[in-house]
């Protein structure tokens, strides 16, 4: 196995890393900040991809679909957040695991009634498709690389977003002491608002993004959402950092394991049994990991909840 | 649409009229994303239906989600509380495997629309067992009899780790002559395949075989078309039938693909149902459809014969094959599964649309291996 090839793998990984911490990262603020497990966030990620997908076939223009996928699932999860998750903050995680699960079943049927049964088409504009030639030449589509700078900037803004501006202040400040800060004078029910919208807008933008190399079809979102929870066991709930490094571990182990595994498996069995053993194990990969994190500390990477 | 709802509503009411009535069960798959492949294979099913004008045949339609579990459970329901005489619709391997097994044990008929997985086409293969799209190999066999033939001698080749992916390699190798540059299973469901596409790269193969149903192959394809990797792909109709040439676009022009039907079957029952399909419903058929619709007729001919409570001469009725199919010839080997031709296709654009075209005969009167396996 050639330097080159563990090189485009390790890419591989970082690209599928950073879409996941788009995901990632909104739930972890949710539940961080309202403490809310919000099931439907996969069903936002699917909202951003379908209006992507419906705005670039009428208008051509993909940054014209990033932006309708951005504002769109922005406004949807606004929307859902004032007239059903406000209900849930007081609410059992029973009962928002109930409600929000019952979004996932309104938005998917709401989709395909609209949009129908068929994947759609959304397709990366011309002048980010096809390969490039990286230093040491290696070919690797210049869209895949354009999504990993596009993860780490949105990472950089959030981060900003977080420790430099006020309205980060009275984010963390909710997510410590909710009641002080609405004695304090803040709107608390607004800012439930902005965070939920900020969530759903950047899983609407993983949408868009990931349904340009992927097919945009109903009931896409569930098994990103389940690797994104994954992401923030692993990182730690409520913290953006750890939804960071916990989206990068996950996406390189789920990555290199699904060419790793197999190879080694080579090693001592014959190819084809090597092969689906390999894939078999491979996909557990990302679970045994999450137990090991678990083991060693309990509360995720950088969780600060006992 | 409003159309059928008419039929199924007519139907509805035939359903207390005095005849004779025949209940068949569909288990299909209707949403999530597999559903554009049970949609289609709803719809032809229901078109031949409507079509024959027979208002004592009644049609129970439920949803599986792609779940073996779901499966298992409507197939209970069908056959104990809906008390249904025939069952049909299944589309994936690993739900077929969980339901046809019990169904047919139970003394009822079942006619796959769909699925072929082999464990059912050699020692499990059942009287009551037909399938009338294909055994699971075939498709596959046929590109690789393809891949041989186009000199290909060193193929990459991929399926997803489920038994109709097991079945496509196993078909894939079982016809192709030359040398594998490597061979992946990937998961069922995956949607990323960048990692598997380095390995295409890094390999050295000349050229590329994939099963990869639905969206998977959606993805796989765009991604393909993207990475710079540009040798030649050949696949089973899988990847490029109706329901998502369109989702793949410019990516998949030109690629060859095997398949036993094709729009442009040149018989007069083909004709008919590409243009009454299109009438229906405002789209192209895909092979699900013609298999839906094959699976129908074939009933309706079966019912013309034989009462379904005679279970010994309804079964004769369907081995005959006595109905005109879209694929032209159509017959059953010993283990009820189809003798026929497989075709190459490529996938070309007519006007904005994307479809195929047959350009070669990749087997002809092709049956199963596993054949010799069955004895009932």
């Amino acid at each position: 196995m050639s330097t080159l090839l563990i090189i485009e793998q390790v890419l591989n990984g970082l690209q599928f890393g950073v879409m996941l911490f788009l995901m990632a990262a909104g739930l972890t603020l949710i539940f961080g900040v309202m403490g809310l497990i919000n099931l439907a966030h996969g069903s936002l990620y699917m909202i951003g991809a379908f209006a992507a997908a419906a705005v670039a076939g009428a208008t051509g223009s993909f940054v014209l679909a990033l932006g309708a996928a951005l504002a769109v699932a922005a406004i949807a999860g606004a929307l859902i957040e004032m007239t059903v998750i406000r209900r849930l903050y007081g609410k059992a995680h029973l009962d928002q695991v109930l409600a929000t699960f019952a979004l996932i079943l309104i938005f998917s049927e709401g989709t395909r009634w609209l949009f129908g049964s068929f994947p759609l088409f959304l397709d990366i504009s011309d002048y980010l498709s096809g390969p490039v030639t990286l230093p040491g030449g290696i070919q690797y589509p210049l869209y895949r690389l354009t999504l990993i700078a596009v993860g780490l900037l949105v990472g950089l803004g959030l981060w900003l977003l977080i420790e430099r501006t006020r309205i980060g202040i009275q984010i963390r400040a909710g997510e410590n002491d909710r009641e002080m800060i609405a004695a304090l004078g803040v709107d608390i029910r607004l800012l439930y608002t902005l965070v939920f919208a900020i969530g759903a807008a950047l899983a609407g933008l993983a949408g868009a993004l990931v349904g340009a190399i992927q097919s945009v079809q109903v009931g896409m979102g569930e098994p990103v959402l389940i690797l994104a929870f994954v992401v923030i066991v692993i990182g730690g709930i409520g913290s953006i950092k750890g939804a960071f490094i916990g989206a990068l571990l996950v996406g390189l182990t789920d990555t290199l394991g699904g060419i790793f595994l197999p190879e080694l498996f080579k090693l001592f069995m014959e190819p084809g049994a090597a092969t689906q053993t390999g894939s078999a194990l491979a996909s557990m990969a990302i679970y045994i990991l999450m137990s090991l994190v678990l083991i060693w500390r309990p509360t995720g990477l950088f969780g600060a909840r006992a | 649409m409003k159309k059928l709802l008419m039929a199924t509503a007519a139907l509805a009411i035939g359903a207390t009229s005095a005849f004779a009535e025949t209940k068949i069960g569909m288990i299909t798959t209707l949403s999530g994303g597999g559903a554009g492949l049970g949609i289609d294979v709803r719809d032809g099913f229901m078109l031949a239906i409507g079509q024959s004008g027979r208002d004592d045949i009644e049609v129970v339609i439920e949803d599986d989600q792609q779940k073996p579990d779901i499966a298992v459970q409507l197939a209970d329901k069908m056959v104990q509380s809906e008390r249904v005489d025939i069952l049909t619709g299944i589309i994936w391997s690993n739900l077929a495997m969980a339901v046809i097994p019990s169904v047919t044990a139970q003394g009822k008929f079942y006619l796959s629309p769909n699925a072929g997985p082999s464990a059912l086409a050699g020692q499990g293969c059942h009287q009551n067992y037909f399938n009338v799209a294909w055994q699971n190999d075939n498709l596959h066999e046929a590109a690789g009899a393809y891949a041989t033939s186009a000199g290909f001698s060193n193929t990459f080749i991929l399926a997803p780790n489920y038994p109709a992916g097991q079945d496509a390699l196993t078909g894939f190798k079982r016809m192709f002559k030359g040398e594998l540059a490597g061979e992946v299973y990937t998961q069922l469901g995956q949607t990323d395949y960048a990692a598997e596409i380095a390995q295409i790269r890094a390999s050295g193969a000349d050229s590329v075989f994939f099963f990869l149903p639905g969206g998977m192959g959606i993805s796989f394809l765009k991604q393909y078309a993207d990475s710079g990797v540009d040798l030649p792909v050949v696949g089973p109709a899988f990847s490029f039938d109706q329901g998502i040439l369109q989702a793949v676009g410019d990516a998949a022009l030109g690629v060859v693909n095997t398949s036993q039907w094709n729009k442009d079957i040149d018989n007069p029952t083909n004709a008919a149902f590409v243009e009454s399909f299109q009438a229906e419903y405002g789209r192209l058929p895909s092979l699900y459809a013609s298999q839906g619709f094959d699976t129908a007729n074939l009933i309706l001919s079966a019912l013309e014969k034989a009462e379904v409570s005679d279970a010994d001469a309804f079964r004769e009725a369907l081995r005959a094959a006595d109905f005109d199919s879209t694929r032209g010839a159509f017959k059953f080997g010993p283990n009820h599964h189809p003798i026929q031709t497989i075709y190459a296709r490529e996938v070309i654009k007519e006007g904005d649309v994307f479809t195929n075209k047959i350009i070669g005969t990749a087997l002809e009167n092709h049956g199963d291996v596993y054949a010799a396996d069955c004895k009932m």
